[in-house]
């Protein structure tokens, strides 16, 4: 009696852990598909499951999820595709603006803006979800593919995007960030991280965009001081794609054929990637290069560490002002690391040389530059980042 | 045997009181405070005749000096509170509104009834829903999911007109994770409907606007910067602000910002992609045509189009207003 007694028990906590009657709310791909499935993403109540059947979803407009803790979930990221071509409104695909939400195995294809935002949506997980712009790179693609905003918590798993006219995966203005074993190609930066803290960018493959991994930092926005963060173990393989970005956008600047750049920032650990093949630089770190006005804007790279990295071909065809000249003077190719000179150099924990362009500072160009190059030091290990990536408690929702 | 006839007799009288709903004259405040969705507008009672738009006694009439374009659409906007209740003014901004308060705004093109949206102040907060009318033009359905409807603008464009889906009121709605009303600001309101609904006992007091919106039927008549900032404020201000849909762009449009670069003078963009338009500025001073903002304005794509939503033709009057603004900037 006992035992069915403490049985009771059981059963009833578990019944508080999930909300008394979440359910599954199914909806087939199909005539009037719009308007089942954003009825169906607002209905939804916590705890809530959104089924996509497998299929086409033919959609007209966004659609947008606002109710917490909602999983949406499709029957595979090739079986169920949320197609945009034919888009009239709204500014991506789908927004979601609620917490503990998680979306997994759909795909997104072809917005009109960005793929999926989700902002002020903490403990967020995007799990084996791909956006894809299907005709290729191109300047009319939508500027973003994952696009978590102003989150604490953010936990990107899986994922496959191709064709973002901007950034694949890109985390913004927010911190505790988990971005692994992810796949970008095609896009202009393949994972950017900026303004945001906290973050881990591990096992990726990214390959044939303009630039691998972005980590930066820009003036004017309500959050700034990114850094604490870490990169390791991701394959930065052939980011070659010329760069497709509309002007005015940050990442319009990124050299063609950039394997991982750091800009501003404070705190960035490259670690154990293998970054092959860039044709302009393994590894760029710089300064924040254009005029502001904002005090309370650090322009400077600080505490960027590499260590253990595998470098191999690259530097072959840097697009770099008086690049031809640079690379004449180095036997064919740069230097695996390139800093543009401003502030103080990169440490590393391994013998390292690296190309110094010698810009003398912040908005002087490259007309001033004085090359040269230095032996790294290593950093204090007080300057280690720690403590980065998303809760592990989102692990459980990012599983098979 | 009782018990059924009686619970025939009840579903019968709910049916017929369903069936008179549009002819009523009371408003019901059960229907704008307890918890369901009414499927009908009618079930509110807002209205006495709904295809007339007159309005059911203690529903309160009123426009705004300079409203949110909407492709010129007509918009028919009310205000009811509940009997023994009133609204307190704080200072130029947002009128405090009790619990039980519905603001009711009807959109009209080619002299139809499309649209009313409801904001309902309830125990837990605002709730904005929108309800499309019916051919008949008797009474409007809740639609929750948003709808299209092909229509023709008062210039004479054939749009696609969208119908908002409930998510889509709130990112205008929201500031952080609370639904507001935007529009009945007193800055943006007449100094004599504030004292009429004062004197009607609606509101504490009317209070002292000391830079008033200016109706923008008279942009002409004053200073070209008061009538843009007065457009920012009323069609972009409610997402391009510290708390608003746009916060993370750091492009703040209201009516009280001072800042330069948050207004978008020589402010790069930060998530703007093709938005851009190939332009480094949300605002260069003295050239619109190089200005992210004028771009984006004059622009009807998706995922270049500002308002994001709301809107499916271009608004001549705004751009002209916007491009003499920057123009004359220095």
């Amino acid at each position: 009696m006992r035992i069915t007694a403490l049985f009771i028990v059981a059963a009833s906590a578990l019944a508080l852990a999930a909300p008394a009657h979440a359910k599954t709310i199914a909806v087939a791909a199909g005539e009037g598909g719009q308007s089942r499935l954003q009825e169906a993403l607002i209905v939804a109540e916590p705890g809530d499951v959104v089924q996509l059947g497998a299929g086409r979803f033919v959609l007209t407009d966004g659609l947008s999820l606002d109710v917490k803790g909602v999983t949406v979930r499709g029957a595979g990221m090739d079986a169920t595709v949320l197609d945009f071509s034919g888009q009239k409104g709204a500014g991506e695909g789908l927004l979601v603006t609620s917490d503990e939400v998680t979306l997994r195995d759909f795909a997104v294809e072809n917005t009109k803006g960005d793929g999926i935002k989700s902002k002020g949506a903490d403990n967020i997980v995007y799990y084996r979800v791909r956006v894809t712009w299907t005709g290729g790179p191109k300047e009319t693609n939508g500027a973003y593919g994952i696009y978590p905003v102003s989150s604490t918590g953010v936990l990107i798993d899986g994922c496959k995007v191709s064709g973002a006219s901007d950034a694949g995966i890109y985390v913004g203005q927010s911190k505790a960030i988990t971005v692994r074993y992810n796949f970008v190609e095609q896009s202009v930066a393949g994972i950017e991280i900026e303004n945001s803290r906290d973050a881990l960018v591990t096992g990726n493959m990214v390959t044939r965009n303009t630039g691998g991994i972005l980590i930066f930092d820009l003036p004017n926005l309500p959050v700034m001081g990114g850094g604490n963060t870490i990169i390791e173990d991701n394959l930065v393989v052939a980011n070659d794609t010329p760069n497709f970005a509309p002007k005015g956008n940050i990442v319009a600047g990124v050299p063609r054929g950039t394997g991982v750049m750091v800009m501003a920032n404070d705190g960035v650990l490259i670690r154990s990637n293998t970054i092959s093949d860039n044709p302009t630089a393994q590894v760029l770190v710089v300064a924040y290069p254009k005029p502001f006005t904002d005090k309370t804007y650090n322009p400077l790279p600080r505490n960027v560490i590499l260590s253990g990295n595998r470098f191999s071909g690259g530097g072959n065809e840097p697009q770099l002002p008086g690049g031809d000249m640079l690379k004449a003077a180095f036997g064919g190719r740069l230097p695996d690391v390139i800093w543009d000179g401003i502030g103080k150099p990169p440490m590393a924990k391994d013998p390292l040389q690296i190309l110094s362009l010698g810009v003398p500072g912040p908005e002087v160009g490259m007309a001033e530059a004085s090359p040269s190059l230095l032996n790294l030091v290593p950093p204090a290990l007080s300057a280690t980042p720690a403590g980065v990536g998303a809760p592990t408690a989102l692990d459980a929702r990012a599983q098979p | 045997m009782k018990v059924l006839a009686a619970a025939l007799l009840l579903a019968g009288a709910a049916i017929a009181a369903r069936a008179q709903a549009p002819v009523s004259a009371q408003v019901r405040e059960r229907a704008i405070t307890n918890g369901a969705s009414p499927q009908n507008l009618s079930e509110f009672g807002f209205f006495v005749d709904p295809g007339a738009q007159s309005p059911a006694p203690g529903v309160t009439p009123y426009r705004l000096n300079t409203p949110l374009w909407s492709d010129g659409s007509e918009k028919l906007r009310f205000v009811y509170l509940p009997a023994g209740t009133k609204a307190l003014a704080d200072e130029d901004g947002l009128l405090k509104f009790p619990v039980g308060t519905a603001l009711i705004k009807t959109f009209k093109l080619e002299g139809r009834l499309i649209e009313t949206r409801v904001l309902l102040h309830r125990e837990t907060g605002w709730l904005a829903l929108p309800y499309q009318w019916n051919a008949e033009q008797t009474d409007a359905k809740l639609v929750v999911a948003g709808a299209r409807i092909e229509a023709k603008t008062p210039a004479g464009e054939a749009i696609s007109y969208a119908i908002p889906n409930k998510n889509q009121c709130k990112e205008c709605h929201a500031l952080g994770d609370t639904v507001t009303p935007i529009g009945p600001k007193a800055r943006n309101l007449s100094a004599v409907w504030l004292t009429d609904f004062a004197k009607a006992g609606k509101l504490d007091h009317a209070p002292k606007v000391a830079r008033r919106i200016p109706l923008w039927e008279d942009r002409a008549k004053v200073p070209v910067a008061v009538a843009a900032r007065a457009y920012l404020d009323v069609n972009c201000a409610h997402c391009h602000n510290p708390v608003g849909a746009a916060s993370n762009s750091g492009l703040f449009l209201g009516w009280e910002i001072g800042d330069p670069v948050m207004l978008g003078f020589a402010k790069r963009p930060v998530a703007a992609g093709r938005g851009s338009g190939g332009l480094e500025y949300d605002i260069v001073p003295g050239k619109p045509e190089q200005s992210i903002l004028y771009y984006r304005m004059a622009n009807l794509e998706g995922g270049v189009s500002m308002p994001e939503l709301g809107r499916a033709s271009l608004d001549r009057d705004g751009l002209t207003i916007i491009h003499a603004w920057i123009r004359g900037l220095r």
